[in-house]
């Protein structure tokens, strides 16, 4: 790159309005966010439940979280994503074809948010199982003693002390979440990665656009780095500092 | 280091379920469940293709493995100096493997990749002198800049989790060493990088495994792996499902193959009251 002259990167390409492609970048970015904070909040949900299931579910529902997170850490994104994408869409519109409506158009967004929930809720099960593993159990029988229901004790303890515990993980698992929106560009879905290599290819300036989309994912890490040490903080307050 | 180790547990798979207590009275119906659904998979979804493609597939799987060898040994060979001068080297060393570190982990692979292929491949016609290195017949084709991608990619990772390795052996073993008189080269060659490797081990195993899950993405710059094989099935066969649940199963065993071979490199090394 150092041999490249300045001369020769064209940077009105970048501008905001439509000669320049700079606006579709954002477009794509705004995609890529919504995706990314769709799928993560999704996953946190199906992590949740999956991580209560798998220590206080019964014998049936623990073997069954198993192969569903065993299943999903053990094949790529990329494979899960076109399995689910096209298993998702296929039985979504049998179902509706069996209530008897016409097939459906779903939008390239749902079906986004869905694939990185289902593989997010995987990782979320084990990080939150090891978060709520670290609660001191003594914590837990102290709740049952003064006479809580297990809502309450989820709601009042669990929850609350496990988080320190989870944060760091979850965080991560934020950071992969906004990285694994690209792997939806092979489906055709226009996010960030996308519109860049679409971008790249009409105007042949192929280093400039990947360079720019580059330095955005990598605000969007920095940003959330940022954001995350904030909750972080808050989330130990009164707590020793981590050794 | 113990929310990177954290993370990469949850994300990669790397313990096997124990034989241990395995079959109780409800696995035993759930595997037959499971049975019946493998029979239907096998008698009414089509497989009469598989046959034909045998043997590209298996090529596919013995690129998709080179891949990730290779990737993998390049990646730490790349990773032990990454993380050694984030824990002793002078600062602009420092600052430059940090920084690679946040450039790499901080942007998509799927970019990376693109940016290389596209990017640099484009750039690399316009100079004569490329062209007419020894090197242009391969920088043609696609697979030495996925072999660059995935490297810097487990580099860079692998990086992190050995500048936590090596802070992490205690400073009383490598005085020991100083004081049986022993070089700093010695001391890091005896004592420093074995110790730190050992202490990696566990979170290499689950790098190891992601860098698997991440190989599929050179299919998108026409490296011909397992996964550009099924890619050519589906088109060839207009199947949906079944070559890709085949894909699936494959990446399974390959998970597996992974897990067990660093659980019997892990039990190959003694340590102190395991």
């Amino acid at each position: 790159m150092a041999a490249d002259p300045a001369s020769l990167i064209n940077w009105s390409l970048l501008a905001l309005e439509p000669p320049g492609w700079g606006g579709v970048l954002l477009a794509g970015l705004m995609n890529s966010i919504k995706i990314a904070v769709g799928g993560y909040s999704l996953g946190l949900i199906l992590g949740t439940g999956g991580a209560f299931g798998k220590l206080y579910g019964g014998p049936v529902l623990k073997d069954l979280l198993e192969v569903y997170t065993t299943l999903v850490r053990a094949v790529p994104e990329l494979v899960l994503i076109l399995l689910l994408y096209y298993a998702g869409t296929d039985l979504l519109n049998q179902l509706m074809a069996a209530i008897g409506y016409g097939p459906v158009d779903i939008s390239g967004l749902a079906a986004g948010i869905f694939v990185i929930g289902i593989v997010q809720g995987a990782y979320s099960t084990e990080v939150l199982r090891g978060a709520i593993k670290a609660v001191p159990a003594g914590q837990i029988e102290a709740a049952r003693a003064f006479g809580m229901s297990s809502g309450q004790i989820m709601r009042r303890v669990t929850m609350p002390a496990m988080l320190p515990h989870a944060i760091p993980g979850l965080s991560n698992l934020w950071l992969i979440s906004t990285k694994d929106t690209a792997l939806l560009a092979v489906v055709g879905f226009s996010e960030l990665t996308l519109v860049t290599r679409q971008a790249a290819g009409s105007t042949k300036a192929y280093l400039l656009f990947f360079c720019a989309a580059g330095a955005l994912y990598l605000a969007l890490t920095l940003v959330s780095n940022v954001i995350i040490r904030l909750i972080e903080a808050r989330a130990r307050r009164g707590m020793a500092a981590p050794a | 280091m113990t929310s990177e180790d954290n993370t990469i547990g949850a994300m990669a798979l790397t313990e096997l379920p124990d034989r241990k207590g395995f079959l109780k009275p409800h696995r035993i119906i759930l595997m037959a469940i499971a049975a019946v659904l493998v029979f239907c998979a096998a008698w009414f979804m089509r497989w009469d293709w598989l046959p034909e493609y045998g043997w590209r597939l298996a090529q596919g799987v013995g690129v998709t493995l080179l891949m990730l060898v290779s990737t993998c040994i390049l990646g730490f060979l790349f990773a032990v100096p990454l993380g050694l001068v984030q824990v002793t080297g002078p600062w602009p060393l420092k600052m430059l493997a940090r920084g690679f570190c946040t450039v790499i982990r901080g942007t998509p692979l799927l970019l990376q990749l693109w940016l290389l292929y596209y990017g640099l491949g484009s750039l690399f016609p316009q100079f004569p002198a490329i062209r007419q290195s020894f090197l242009w017949p391969y920088l043609r084709e696609a697979w030495p800049y996925g072999v660059a991608a995935l490297t810097m990619s487990f580099a860079a990772y692998e990086g992190e989790v050995m500048r936590g390795a090596f802070a992490g052996v205690p400073a009383g073993e490598l005085e020991a060493g100083r004081a049986y008189g022993m070089s700093r080269w010695k001391v890091f060659r005896r004592i420093w990088l074995p110790r730190a490797i050992h202490r990696a081990l566990p979170t290499l195993n689950g790098e190891t495994v992601l860098q698997l899950k991440a190989t599929p993405l050179v299919a998108t710059i026409t490296v011909i792996d397992v996964y550009a094989v099924v890619s050519k099935i589906r088109q060839m066969t207009y199947l949906t499902y079944e070559p890709l649940l085949l894909l699936a199963l494959i990446y399974l065993c390959l998970t597996a193959i992974l897990v067990v071979a660093f659980r019997a490199l892990e039990n190959k090394i003694p340590t102190r009251g395991a």
